[in-house]
């Protein structure tokens, strides 16, 4: 079957089953695999026009006159809208979220923007500065790098999950302690890199503490201090 | 020592659990997505601009450019002078000025929506012919119009040409980038025709007053937050066009709009340290006497701004020296406005300085210090001022004993651990103290805090910390009972924090504010049942408590003392300056950087293997702080020293390296052995805590220690900063 004629019948049916969503989901994709020309971000029509133009101008050719109205009143936005989002349960800080979420979200700006867990910080989105460090499922990673689509029944543990009320982590006390921070941008990703680097058993040394701590940049340029928290962590023994 | 010099960081709670609120993190209900989409093209204008896509994209609200702006009524009334601090006008027309340069705000419902919809914006130009190499452009250079332009000269000009030993080299530094890790942000909204801003400012005063300009409102109209400033480094010194833009946007919508930055446009849009080429000319006796220095710096500005920096300054008082002339010029280029960054022009201008007084030791076969002290100034010559303190010989002292100077040998390349070549070297810094009037509230609450609140901010040095210092060594309550309210307009009124002043300006300011306030309490308390009889003067302020010194068991709470006057408060604000005493001295903070590096001579590989970092800053008020605030400053030097430089393509007068991956900045393992030492002695005159400024000594003065020590070991003298291993490798003898 045409992709375009198969992703028509697919929305119509839609408009009826919701429930169908998931499956047309996994149809388009499929489809996608076969026609790889048809669906490609670079081509002057967009993905989204051309679901737009594809399922809804083609169920509006059929023409009930409630379906232009249906268009005048952005409804075919908000049809688009449901297409483009994926079901995702993904559990933060201990807490279950069941969010609908479009594909292309990261999972920082999940943390920051939708679940205004803003304690992880955006620094560079490429990667290379380490301030969106997260742990999933108990390693380290940098969120702006993560779509948080791939993320389905992940553990999350943030910044803001470390503290048990007013009782801090002690890599937390530690940073405190050994002032590893000035402006405390940095400082939420380090800390997360920080219990990762001793839980990987990397900070058997400041040497090795400075390898493994570098994809993590202060532009306060506290590194000393950092090294010195997390020493005192690694030494102190503690679970962590 | 007292119980608040080693205080923890008051706000360490807030950044270590991620509860601080940053500019971007404020909730604001309601709040849309603005990304600002930039020109490709580094001069010439608009020839079309398409926007429809992004206009039908899903989502949007908005899409503002040149050609339906509304512009603000303040645009009008900038004079057309080319003073600084009259920045880019956004979409005020077609014309671009330099590459990346803001054409459209695209407004969305969401992040994603909004970043996707940025993507299909596409504009047409004509092109004009750019200018971007200060290298190649280097002779349209002009004086600026200003007395702080002018040429300096003391004696004869130029009179180093006259000297017994002769020195002269040209020195260059590239363009480097603040990049702090927080991105320039804000959160734009209108309340009528009020405005308010959450944003990335140093100053909230000044944000204030250049909004007021451009949207021509009432200074008292707008309203900014910049509680928490994920670092700054000078680039929240200006109020930029993405923050003009993000207002324009909220007042076109009547929502407020979000706008961050990316990292890309960190590199354009926010300022730099300005890519300089300087001149050094030393004259001297045989014996080592300085009698000849003159100092000339070219730097670039933008084609719509005269931007200067302080780069020849410290060469006029920082040695004993009769003859000394100073020149500064600058050149326009197609590119945003520098702004200064930290240690702005004496981290540059000693770099120049302190690498040719190194290679003058050289010339004289002296060691480098000897020939520091040999022209050691005993009095301020610019200003014909004595110092009001200088420690500066103690931070030779402590450097040279804490790196082990007595190990270097002068000859290049003799001293060597294994296959590494070991060098040492030393560079200085100094910068001036200022004080700005400043306004502190301070009140007593009836639950025992003291409350302390200023607009000045806190970008990271730790100024929250050092009030709350200061509160508590005055008022003798503990830490944990004062609360700092700051970093928003509304409170009494502080400075922009820049320039090493806050500590002087706002710390004094606390200082007068609590002794006020102590002495009302005092005061209060004297009238009452308890004391009668009792002169005042015998009445003493502890921890809350009113006693007499005499028989403390005659004593008053502050609580009850509150709530038998029926107060809710007890409050004093008071506007603390400098006074007249301050203008008869030279007032100067020193420092001294040390390196010890190793080199190898086969790859070129330069490794820091011990860094120390010595400062005369008056009284230490907070030592965990303040040695944070130095380990910090090193670092950035290190980073000037050895690895940051923005490199344009001048084919098309863009950036290559505009990212932290090819922008490399000092990361943890780049630091091996780091040492701070403070004199911590008190200046007599600077101000009532005798303190003199630290956050741009603790940068000035590294870079050209590093190069010293790279010639030291090497025997290669490197003239253009960054020192990469390229440099190094070709000439090393192996």
């Amino acid at each position: 079957m045409n992709f375009i004629t198969f992703c028509d019948l697919r929305l119509l049916n839609l408009l009826e089953y919701p429930s169908d969503f998931a499956n047309l989901k996994i149809d388009r994709m499929a489809s996608k695999k076969n026609n790889p020309k048809e669906v490609t971000e670079n081509d002057s029509n967009s993905r989204r026009d051309f679901i737009k133009k594809s399922g809804l101008f083609t169920a509006l050719a059929f023409t009930p006159p409630s379906l232009v109205m249906a268009s005048e009143n952005k409804w075919d936005e908000k049809i688009a809208e449901y297409l483009e989002t994926v079901p995702l349960s993904i559990e933060v800080n201990g807490k279950k979220h069941n969010l609908n979420i479009e594909p292309r979200t990261t999972l920082l700006d999940l943390l920051r923007e939708q679940l205004q867990l803003t304690g992880t910080k955006k620094g560079c989105d490429h990667g290379q500065c380490g301030a969106c460090t997260v742990h999933v499922n108990g390693t380290r990673i940098l969120s702006c790098l993560t779509l948080a689509s791939m993320q389905q029944n992940a553990e999350v543990t943030t910044i803001e999950g470390l503290a048990k009320g007013k009782k801090l982590h002690p890599m937390q006390e530690a940073f405190i302690k050994h002032d590893g921070f000035q402006c405390g941008y940095c400082t939420p990703g380090q800390i997360m890199s920080g219990i990762a680097c001793i839980k990987e058993g990397h900070a058997n040394s400041r040497e090795e503490i400075r390898e493994y701590m570098s994809g993590n940049i202060c532009r306060c340029g506290a590194y000393h201090n950092i090294v010195d928290a997390i020493t005192e962590v690694k030494e102190g023994g503690k679970e962590l | 020592m007292s119980k608040t010099s080693n205080i923890n960081r008051v706000d360490g709670f807030a950044k270590v659990t991620g509860s601080a609120t940053y500019s971007a993190e404020y909730k604001t209900p309601g709040v849309v997505y603005g990304c600002l989409v930039g020109s490709t093209i580094a001069r010439g204008r608009i020839k079309s601009i398409d926007t429809k896509k992004a206009e039908w994209a899903p989502g949007v609200l908005a899409v503002i450019t040149h050609l339906n702006v509304d512009k603000p009524t303040g645009y009008q009334k900038v004079k057309d002078k080319r003073n600084f601090g009259q920045p880019l006008q956004i979409f005020k027309d077609d014309s671009v000025l330099y590459y990346d340069q803001p054409i459209a705000l695209v407004i969305a419902d969401t992040f994603e929506r909004m970043q996707y919809a940025a993507s299909l914006i596409k504009a047409d130009y004509f092109k004009e012919e750019h200018s971007t190499d200060l290298q190649k452009a280097a002779d349209k250079e002009k004086k600026i119009d200003t007395e702080k332009g002018n040429d300096y000269h003391r004696g004869e000009h130029d009179g180093y040409k006259n000297a017994e030993v002769i020195f002269e080299a040209e020195y260059t530094i590239p363009t480097e980038v603040h990049n702090p890790m927080e991105l320039a942000n804000i959160i734009a909204k209108w309340d009528g025709n009020k405005p308010t801003l959450y944003t990335k400012s140093q100053g909230v005063e000044g944000t204030r007053r250049s909004v007021a300009g451009v949207f021509d409102v009432p200074v008292e109209d707008v309203s900014v937050f910049s509680e928490y400033l994920g670092g700054a480094f000078g680039m929240g010194l200006h109020t930029w066009p993405y923050e003009i833009a993000a207002l324009m946007g909220a007042k076109k919508l009547n929502r407020p709009v979000k706008l961050v930055l990316h990292r890309e446009q960190m590199f354009t849009n926010v300022g730099f340290r300005p890519f300089t080429i300087q001149k050094m000319g030393l004259g001297a006796t045989k014996a080592g006497k300085l009698t000849g220095l003159t100092h000339e710096a070219v730097a670039m500005t933008s084609s719509y701004e005269d931007f200067m920096e302080g780069t020849v300054n410290m060469s006029r008082f920082i040695y004993d020296c009769a003859n000394v002339s100073t020149r500064y010029r600058i050149v326009p280029l197609d590119t945003c406005t520098p702004i200064w960054m930290r240690g702005p022009g004496e981290a540059t201008g000693s770099f120049a300085l302190e690498c040719a007084m190194d290679e003058m030791a050289y010339k004289l076969n002296l060691d480098p210090i000897e020939f520091r002290k040999l022209n050691y100034a005993e009095k301020d010559q610019e200003q014909n001022k004595p110092w009001s303190s200088k420690y500066l010989l103690e931070c030779y002292e402590g450097g040279m004993e804490r790196i082990g100077w007595k190990n270097r040998k002068n000859e290049p390349g003799s001293v060597k651990e294994g296959n590494w070549l070991v060098g040492y070297g030393m560079g200085t810094g100094t910068f001036g103290c200022y004080r700005s009037p400043t306004s502190v509230k301070a009140k007593f609450l009836p639950d025992g805090n003291l409350v302390l609140q200023c607009s000045v901010n806190d970008m990271g040095p730790g100024t929250a910390t050092m009030m709350t210092a200061i509160g508590a060594e005055i008022t003798g309550l503990p830490v944990e009972n004062i609360i700092i309210e700051m970093g928003k307009s509304g409170l009494p009124k502080g400075p922009t924090q820049g320039g090493s002043a806050t500590t002087s300006s706002v710390g004094s300011a606390v200082h007068d504010a609590c002794n006020l306030l102590v002495s009302k309490a005092v005061g209060l308390a004297s009238g009452t049942l308890a004391f009668k009889g009792i002169p005042i003067t015998e009445l003493t302020f502890e921890n809350g408590v009113i006693s007499s010194k005499k028989n403390s068991s005659k004593s008053v709470t502050l609580a009850s003392l509150l709530t038998a006057n029926k107060l809710d408060e007890l409050t004093v604000e008071n506007l603390s300056k400098a006074d007249e005493e301050a203008k008869k001295y030279s007032i100067y903070s020193f420092s001294v950087h040390f390196v010890k590096v190793l080199v190898n001579p086969n790859l070129g590989k330069i490794r820091l293997a011990h860094v120390v970092s010595c400062a005369d800053i008056g009284t230490v008020i907070n030592q965990k702080t303040s040695a944070g605030q130095m380990y910090g400053g090193a670092v950035g030097g290190i980073g000037m020293g050895l690895m940051e430089a923005l490199e344009i393509d001048h084919r098309f007068g863009r950036p290559i390296n505009n990212n932290f991956a090819d922008y490399h900045v000092p990361v943890n393992a780049d630091i091996e052995k780091q040492e701070v030492f403070f004199v911590n002695k008190k200046d007599p005159i600077s101000n009532p805590m005798g303190t003199k400024g630290l956050g741009e000594t603790a940068l000035v003065g590294m870079a050209p220690a590093i190069a010293n020590a790279v010639f030291n070991a090497t025997g290669k003298r490197v003239r253009d900063l960054p020192i990469t291993l390229d440099k190094i490798i070709e000439t090393v003898k192996v």
